[in-house]
């Protein structure tokens, strides 16, 4: 399953770094590292509500403090 | 009002790319050519050749070049003709101003015998012994004697330009390194990098605003100096209003070159930097044997683009920038894949000017990719700070960086001839083949003496504090 975090200007401001450290750090834990492939992208269109996160079509917004949660109600159901 | 460019050459040059632009954009180029012509040459008066028909003649040849050039000349400046004024080449002249002195300093100064006196006790010199050594010249306590020299070969450090049998200045493409010294320096306008802006506009119409493919903007650094009448991110707006999907960095790039290439300087022990095209070319020149100093690593530009390509396929690449010589570097098989045209800040002020886009009306967007030292590559020493952070966070401690920092074509020269007898002091050559670095880039708006604190400035704005954060998604990605 692929995790594109996007790293455009907008969410990177708003944080994309410290979402994409904490992914990492989530799927490192979970033991999915074969499963979930993290990529990047610059911009997906959704700057107003950044950071944006893309599973398949869907974008989600993402902040720092919700990573935890995004994780797993998004990621973790999906493998 | 703060002053949009240096010259009126440059203003002349701006009003000839805008209007190719707003035809190009109306799909009516070819049948507007006179009309253009028309719009710049007003009335029937010349104002800056003898007669109007050969300020139009010109004009037209602006727009040919402005519409990507001569085809069958590969390289991507260019001499017009009809534009070169044939300036006089008599070098080392005494003028009026002599005042038949007895002091006779400029025939104590003169090594070769070549000043002679006639009755009055006025000096002259002898243009077959004179080697053009300019001592005499600064012996003058008058400052009688002159250096007719044409600007454009004074300009180039590198002496592609010379004087055709037709008199007109010719170019020696087997030494030009692209630097656009000389499209700078000419007075009359005659020297000219070729234009991609149709090309753009091309991929801006095909792109089906970003439907189609997506058309990525990659931006210099050195930006932060231009465009002062309004705010960068007032810059990155327009050029979204222009159709650009989106704006990233070029100095996300520099960041990812910076790491590398203190790793690949810690291991070889020497190098030259690979980032300003017009110095690798110039070593590749006039240097060969020092070819293999040449960093391995892709320019910032390229090195950026590879990435956002990795990321998106299908995507198109621009890069926008204060330089001529990246208009050639993307014509290199190793960067050909990754940036599909190159406009100069000239050209985007065109650009945005033919849609009547008003920048100071537009809100502020944001850009921030890099980190400060990626940013700071845009000014001479830059990218020696940036590798010695970049050593610094890698926890390389058993390599002593001694870098040494060249902007300009001379400076460059004096360091390499100096390694190439190993009796150079250094380990690492920062080469810029303009003065102060990307900030005094021939395609630059503005050249001005705080533009290295603008540049600054703009560093110390950046969210990323280390090198290390800026690239770390980058540098995690790349592993799996």
């Amino acid at each position: 399953m692929k995790v594109t975090v996007c790293i455009g200007s907008s969410c990177h401001l708003k944080g994309s770094r410290e979402v994409v450290e904490s992914l990492q750090r989530l799927v490192g834990e979970s033991g999915l590292d074969e499963k979930v492939e993290l990529g990047g992208a610059f911009c997906m269109g959704n700057c107003q509500n950044g950071v944006s996160v893309k599973i398949g079509d869907e974008i989600f917004s993402v902040t720092p403090e919700t990573v935890e949660k995004f994780f797993e109600e998004n990621v973790k159901s999906r493998v | 009002m703060v002053k949009k460019f240096d010259t009126q050459v440059q203003y002349l040059k701006y009003k000839v790319l805008r209007e190719v632009a707003r035809h190009a954009f109306a799909d009516d180029l070819l049948t507007s050519y006179n009309d253009i012509a028309k719009i710049i040459v007003k009335g029937d008066k010349p104002t800056m050749r003898c007669c109007i028909y050969k300020e139009r003649s010109i004009v037209n040849e602006r727009i040919r070049m402005a519409s990507g050039g001569g085809k069958k000349n590969p390289n991507v400046i260019e001499v017009l003709d009809i534009a070169c004024d044939e300036c006089p080449v008599s070098g080392y002249v005494v003028s009026d101003l002599c005042r038949g002195c007895i002091a006779h300093r400029c025939e104590d100064a003169c090594a070769k015998g070549a000043i002679t006196f006639d009755e009055t006790q006025k000096a002259h010199i002898d243009k077959s012994k004179c080697v053009e050594c300019g001592m005499c010249a600064k012996a003058c306590p008058y400052s009688a004697i002159m250096n007719h020299k044409r600007p454009c070969e004074n300009a180039c450090k590198i002496h592609a330009i010379s004087m055709a049998e037709s008199k007109a200045a010719q170019i020696d493409n087997d030494k030009c390194i692209a630097c656009g010294a000389c499209v700078y320096q000419c007075p009359f306008g005659a020297i000219m990098d070729k234009s991609y802006i149709i090309d753009v506009i091309n991929m801006i119409k095909q792109s089906d605003s970003n439907r189609a493919f997506k058309l990525y903007a990659v931006v210099a650094p050195s930006i932060a100096s231009q465009f002062r009448h309004v705010k960068v991110g007032q810059v990155i707006s327009a050029l979204k209003l222009l159709g650009f999907y989106t704006v990233v960095e070029a100095a996300l790039g520099a960041d990812m070159v910076a790491m590398s290439e203190a790793k690949e300087l810690a291991e070889k022990g020497f190098l030259t930097s690979s980032c300003c095209p017009a110095f690798v070319d110039y070593i590749k020149k006039f240097f060969p044997d020092m070819q293999d100093k040449i960093s391995h690593n892709l320019s910032p530009m390229a090195t950026i683009a590879k990435y956002i390509k990795e990321t998106d396929p299908e995507c198109k690449i621009v890069f926008i920038g204060p330089c001529t010589a990246k208009k050639a570097e993307i014509k290199l098989e190793t960067v050909k894949p990754y940036v599909d045209s190159v406009l100069t800040f000239e050209e985007l002020q065109a650009l945005i000017d033919a849609r009547d886009i008003n920048m100071s009306e537009l809100e502020v967007d944001v850009l921030d990719n890099a980190s400060y030292f990626g940013r700071i590559f845009a000014r001479s020493g830059g990218l020696a700070d940036a590798v010695a952070q970049a050593l610094k966070e890698q926890n390389i401690t058993d390599f002593e960086l001694k870098p040494i920092s060249c902007d300009g074509i001379e400076q460059c020269k004096i360091a390499l001839m100096r390694a190439s007898k190993n009796v150079l002091p250094n380990n690492f050559i920062e080469g810029m083949a303009c003065i102060n670095g990307c900030i005094g880039g021939a395609g630059c708006l503005t050249h001005g003496p705080k533009d290295k604190n603008e540049v600054d400035e703009y560093g110390r704005e950046a969210y990323e504090k280390t090198i290390t954060d800026a690239i770390k998604f980058i540098t995690e990605n790349k592993k799996h």
